[in-house]
């Protein structure tokens, strides 16, 4: 907000606007309301506390080298072994067919909505995207369980009840929305100019789509993909339902496997006592969980920057 | 780029056919989500039908299917809605309002602020299940109650709450905040009488998106403990559950009847997800305005 000139003339006696007194109640009502922000403020805060002062007491009792380089995580067995890399491979594998799918197709269908449909296609598919967009993780579980999988197993496919390709793949069709709504806001402010010279000089609307309108916004388009696969990351109730609950160090999709985020819902649903190492292996890996999504998030809010900052 | 050889003719067949396929591969694009939405949607129809019974809407859990009801679950949902209501929406448009009409852009900490906010809307839902837990559930010992889980789901939901609050308040014109001010108004006195008014469509409708989405959510109650049997209606102070985790325990279950069970449980929560969007929408379609 520009401070606003209150005094009228520079003359000695002109009239002043200024109030004569400060306004307590403004004030009070100003306090409020930046009370209501500083909750957001405490809400990072209070994860970053909440993870980062049982992660400490945790790599006090487990060297944070073999958290990395083990390659065996079984916090509940004897031998007990802390390898959070079983972890790892899992959520990689997830967020890798996950991202096959979303990707792909989201941009596909962002292109489509920006380029190729007509107001009244575009009028209908936007809200039913948003209704995709709205279903819950526990529903899209449910369905990777109890429908994919099968159908996987029908169409030959030697997966077992539980495994992380169908899980990664129904997590990908989830993403869809995220990856073609951010898509499409980038192209939607590629300016039309832009478009009208390639016209112009012959160019097809392939050609437009690929060579004007996708590289003009770039920026938006990696952002998109950015949050999708840290949305893949994070994603908890699909892999827990479909993905199974052990965890191995492999890359294979057709076998279960555990990722953080599924490790995480797993061990907090039971009574792990305050405290104890199997209470604090929740926030080690919650920890690097956050870790990794917060520097994708920072990337994708950058990239977003850059594209309304160059066009708008 | 090579010159165009027939610039005023037809163009290359090649081009055209590159064209057509191009264009057929974004429509199978588009079509992928809606084809499994469809597939999903009708699956679950025709699984959870049969339990849809009186039964079901009067009965708590239990061990026998035949007998076994989600009355607890969606009490608990509806207790989650209201109270998640009566919390988020003030605090969400209270910073809305801050950082729209009183914050200085230029200010190095609202500028920081705005960057927390967006960060912490791609936050995974499961962290905020262990801020709830290590804080609410176990820190000051709330234990496993409705409460925390309504307290973890008010700043899970926040940030979208505060993005469609600042938008509907940015959409009304500045027009009208400086006639206000012409005529004497102080800067509360034209939020309140002027901004307000004309952006309640706005915040309603991104409010109720994004209850919808918070009623949906698992994750973070998973870890704030509304996994227990609970065969009483909810209190503020007491233990919970809540329809998406009775549907989690439904589907975790090894018999196919359970399975069958967790599905009237997503129709009952995909009916009332859908009657809060299409309200939103129609909300939006009625009341907002464009100046």
């Amino acid at each position: 907000m520009a401070t606003r000139d209150t005094t009228v003339g520079a003359q000695p006696g002109a009239i002043r606007l200024r109030a004569e007194g400060t306004r307590w109640g403004e004030v009070a009502v100003k306090g409020v309301l930046a009370f209501c922000a500083l909750v957001s403020v405490a809400t990072t805060v209070g994860i970053v506390i909440a993870l980062l002062l049982p992660s400490i007491e945790f790599f006090r009792e487990v060297s944070i080298v073999d958290f990395f380089t083990d390659d065996r995580w079984a916090p509940l067995f004897e031998p007990a072994s802390y390898g959070v890399r079983p972890l790892l491979a899992g959520t990689f594998t997830v967020t890798f067919w996950a991202s096959l799918v979303a990707l792909p197709f989201g941009l596909g269908a962002a292109v489509y909505l920006s380029e190729y449909a007509s107001p009244r296609a575009r009028g209908i598919l936007k809200p039913a995207l948003e209704v995709l967009a709205g279903i819950p993780t526990v529903v899209f579980g449910f369905f990777a369980l109890t429908f994919f999988t099968p159908l996987l197993q029908d169409l030959g496919l030697d997966v077992g009840t539980f495994n992380v390709l169908s899980a990664g793949i129904v997590i990908g069709v989830l993403l869809i929305p995220t990856v073609a709504s951010i898509s499409e806001d980038a192209m939607a402010a590629v300016p039309q100019e832009l478009r009208d010279g390639a016209y112009g000089l012959g160019a097809s609307k392939l050609q437009v789509s690929t060579r004007i309108v996708i590289p003009a916004a770039v920026s938006g388009i990696v952002a998109s993909f950015v949050l999708a696969i840290s949305r893949a990351v994070g994603e908890t109730m699909v892999v827990l339902l479909a993905a199974g609950g052990i965890a191995q160090l492999t890359l294979d999709p057709r076998e279960p496997s555990q990722t953080m985020t599924a490790f995480i819902g797993a061990t907090g649903i039971g009574d792990v006592p305050t405290g104890s190492i199997e209470y604090k292996t929740i926030f080690a890996v919650g920890l690097t969980l956050f870790v990794i999504t917060l520097f994708m998030n920072m990337v994708s809010i950058r990239l977003v920057r850059k594209y309304r900052e160059v066009y708008e | 780029m090579s010159v165009p050889t027939a610039a005023l003719g037809r163009r290359p067949r090649g081009d055209r056919v590159r064209g057509t396929l191009f264009y057929i591969v974004l429509l199978i694009s588009v079509a992928v989500g809606f084809i499994l939405l469809f597939t999903l949607l009708a699956d679950v129809v025709q699984k959870g039908v049969g339990y849809l019974d009186p039964i079901f809407f009067t009965e708590p859990s239990s061990s026998n299917p035949d007998n076994a009801g989600a009355r607890p679950a969606i009490l608990g949902t509806i207790y989650l809605m209201l109270l998640l209501l009566v919390m988020v929406v003030p605090i969400g448009v209270g910073t809305a309002i801050y950082l729209e009409e009183y914050a200085d852009r230029e200010r190095w900490y609202n500028r920081l602020l705005e960057l927390n906010i967006q960060n912490l809307a791609a936050v995974p839902s499961i962290v905020y299940g262990i801020l709830g837990l290590a804080f609410l559930v176990r820190g000051i010992g709330l234990g496993r109650v409705l409460l925390a889980g309504a307290l973890i789901l008010t700043l899970l939901v926040l940030p979208t709450v505060i993005v469609a609050a600042r938008e509907a308040i940015r959409a009304v014109p500045d027009s009208i905040r400086q006639g206000a001010f012409a005529l004497g108004a102080t800067r509360w006195q034209v939020v309140s009488r002027q901004v307000l008014p004309a952006a309640i469509p706005g915040i309603a409708t991104g409010s109720i998106l994004a209850l919808a989405r918070a009623i949906g959510e698992t994750a973070p109650l998973l870890l704030v403990g509304a996994l227990t049997y609970v065969a009483v209606n909810p209190t503020l102070l007491g233990s919970f559950t809540a329809l998406p985790i009775q549907i989690y325990q439904w589907i975790a279950r090894p018999q196919e009847e359970f399975r069958l069970l967790a599905a009237a449980g997503i129709i009952v929560l995909l009916v009332i997800l859908l009657t809060m969007n299409a309200f939103a929408i129609w909300l939006r379609n009625r009341y907002q305005r464009r100046w």
